[in-house]
């Protein structure tokens, strides 16, 4: 770092101690609900998922395997973990399948901590499925956070990539996968 | 400040009779406003904790903005031992000299860019330009925008006074200029547009080797970053290239993991009216082997930190959601406010960044009816009528003030008068002067839009009138346009 650098840091600081001298401490009420509780937290993902216009499918656990196998029959799936991908094989596969880290209910949402595959893997290919287990499903927002690692670089995914910007129409897919599946495993 | 917006002429008023003259943005604009704003309600609703959660919300910026020195060293410790490198920057040509220089030592002459408002506001895009570096615009809007050759009206949608057929025009005449082309057969159907921005894009990621973003927060306690996006260019910019460089306002901190649980909840659902917005990255220092630049940006910050009323106005987490409920905005768009930062929001925070140096700069804390409806929607609870009026107190024009005054009196003080000058308005423009002098110009230019309560007209005259007699601002938590409640 030159001393024009360590110049900026110490006047920054020095204007903040400067602008703050004499201002109270705030107390942060915690009144909301730090864990969130649902009936039916399968049912309530799946259904939220489903309002992202996600596919989703709700599977006993025997019977993933075969369903994985039906709907990836003919495609050109990236397996992360199975070989290094290069970019262009990856923007060119026909899809990935991954499973995630935690599961959010209340939001249908998706996190993935790239110990299901680098970031490249699940986001260049057009069709993403992602296999989530009924008991990596949390209630809410506060019961995910709480649970994951921030050292990992963490995607959170709450249906596919979508823009509003042409007159506020939703358009599905711009940059992102721009399917994404989700069987359940219960 | 940014040189962006030096070119707009005049004051607000002046840009904001020249925006509402034009119905093309005036019905974009409406249309826009009033989806977002109906949806947002239904999404706020859901949560039983919503008030709960803007409470935390607001004390946690404050806590924060409180404590900033000691939070910021905690980031700059966390960010570094994980692998990155952090940068002060006390203004704009400090900050994108910064950038400059990282991108040179790269080698590169190109970066993609991830939506930043931070980067805007200080005019990065046009530095790098001006040396032989091309920023190019990723998210959909933008790239409307920087093939447009304009400027953004909108936070979340910034192209949002372009409608479909505008948006094909811009993409059939200019895309061949920055990558690769519009197909030839290109119709307006949002999808097909939607498809065409992918395929140019999508090249350009691929062969990029440095981004620039801007962050949504900073967690000081692990040095972690966070983007909220919807169309996946925020992520493929953060995953892909070797080189991340983010620009991020000094007020973007959050003292702990745990707080994201507060904000995650707030910023979706108060800007896009969602849940969740489809895509958060967050990632600490260097992530899968990336080298990991953060630009930590005063620009005016600390100054506005030194305002006792005006600091909540860094509480700002840029959801929008006091533009798609202000009735001023609806018909002015966002280019009045000659500023990044349009809309309630705008007209405080630009003044307080960068003065009353400017005509345009000195009229924004006029830009309102003081009618309450931003800071009932704001989910970190900024009180922006209370810092309009203090701002107000502070603008050396106060001959301005009382002509406007006069005028507004002139005609809300009398009700047929004023249904008679609305319906004279639009028919007989020519027999009403164009547009009445002072700050108040904007509303009598759009007195002939229909959909304006007359309650807030009054509501605002009384407000007015009892805090000129009294001294003291309004403050009895605004009743105003909104339709939400
Ligand atoms: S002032 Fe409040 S409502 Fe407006 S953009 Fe900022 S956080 Fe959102």
């Amino acid at each position: 770092m030159d001393t024009g650098a360590m110049g900026a840091r110490e006047e920054i600081l020095g204007r903040i101690r400067a602008a703050v001298k004499g201002a109270p401490d705030v107390e942060i009420p915690r009144d909301y609900r730090t864990s969130v509780t649902v009936a039916d937290p399968v049912g309530l993902f799946a259904e939220r998922l489903d309002d992202y216009r996600a596919i989703v499918h709700v599977v006993p656990a025997a019977d993933v395997d075969a369903k994985v196998a039906e709907l990836t029959e003919g495609k050109r799936m990236v397996v992360p973990g199975e070989r290094a991908w290069t970019r262009d094989e990856l923007a060119a596969a026909d899809g990935v399948v991954t499973g995630c880290a935690i599961a959010i209910a209340e939001t249908g949402t998706i996190v993935l901590d790239t110990r299901q595959g680098e970031r490249a893997q699940t986001l260049l290919p057009d069709y993403h499925l992602c296999l989530v287990r009924a008991d990596q499903i949390v209630g809410g927002v506060p019961d995910a956070v709480a649970r994951l690692d921030p050292a990992r670089p963490l995607t959170w995914i709450s249906g596919p990539s979508a823009t509003s910007d042409i007159e506020l129409n939703r358009v599905e897919g711009v940059h992102g996968p721009r399917t994404l599946e989700v069987i359940i495993s219960t | 400040m940014s040189g962006t917006f030096l070119g707009m002429p005049g004051g607000f008023p002046a840009n904001a009779a020249v925006a509402v003259q034009d119905s093309q943005l005036r019905y974009n604009l409406r249309k826009a406003t009033h989806t977002i704003r109906g949806k947002r309600v239904k999404a706020v609703e859901e949560l039983p904790d919503w008030m709960e959660l803007r409470a935390a919300g607001k004390a946690i910026k404050d806590h924060t903005l409180r404590h900033l020195d000691r939070y910021l060293l905690q980031m700059e410790e966390a960010v570094t031992r994980a692998g990155g490198t952090v940068h002060w920057a006390r203004d704009a040509a400090e900050a994108n000299r910064i950038v400059t220089d990282l991108v040179k030592a790269t080698g590169e002459r190109e970066v993609v860019k991830v939506k930043s408002m931070a980067t805007q506001e200080i005019g990065l895009n046009e530095h790098l330009a001006a040396e032989g570096i091309t920023a190019y615009e990723t998210d959909l809007a933008e790239l409307i925008v920087q093939l447009g050759e304009d400027f953004p009206s909108h936070f979340l949608v910034p192209a949002i006074h372009r409608n479909r057929s505008e948006i094909r025009e811009i993409f059939l005449g200019k895309m061949a200029e920055w990558g690769r082309p519009a197909p030839p057969d290109l119709t307006d159907d949002p999808p097909a547009l939607a498809d065409a921005a992918r395929l140019h894009l999508r090249e350009r990621f691929l062969a990029s080797k440095v981004a620039v973003s801007g962050g949504n927060f900073m967690i000081a306690e692990t040095g972690t970053l966070v983007v909220l996006e919807s169309e996946g260019n925020g992520r493929m910019c953060l995953t892909l290239p070797e080189t991340l460089i983010s620009v991020v306002g000094i007020e973007k901190l959050l003292p702990t993991w745990r707080d994201l649980e507060v904000f995650l909840q707030l910023l979706p659902r108060s800007s896009t009216a969602e849940r969740m917005n489809p895509y958060t990255s967050t990632w600490t220092g260097s992530a899968e082997g990336q080298d990991f630049h953060l630009v930590l940006l005063d620009n005016g910050r600390t100054g506005v930190l030194a305002d006792e009323v005006g600091r909540q106005a860094l509480r700002c987490i840029r959801c929008s959601a006091c533009l798609n409920v202000c009735p001023v905005y609806e018909r002015t768009g966002g280019h009045a406010y000659g500023s990044v930062y349009p809309g309630p929001i705008g007209a405080i925070l630009t003044p307080l960044l960068r003065g009353f140096d400017t005509e345009l700069d000195a009229s924004l804390p006029y830009a309102s009816s003081l009618c309450g409806a931003c800071f009932d929607a704001c989910p970190v609870a900024i009180d922006i009528p209370e810092v309009l009026v203090d701002l107000r107190a502070k603008v050396p024009h106060g001959r301005v003030e009382r002509a406007g005054m006069k005028v507004a009196g002139w005609v809300l003080n009398n009700e047929v008068r004023l249904a008679k000058a609305q319906r004279l308005a639009t028919r007989f423009r020519k027999l009403v002067p164009k547009r009445l002098p002072g700050p108040l110009s904007a509303w009598t230019d759009t007195r002939d839009l229909p959909d304006i309560p007359e309650e807030s007209f009054r509501d605002w005259w009384e407000r007015t009138r009892r805090s000129e007699r009294s001294g003291r601002p309004r403050n009895e938590g605004g009743r105003g346009v909104s339709e939400e409640r």
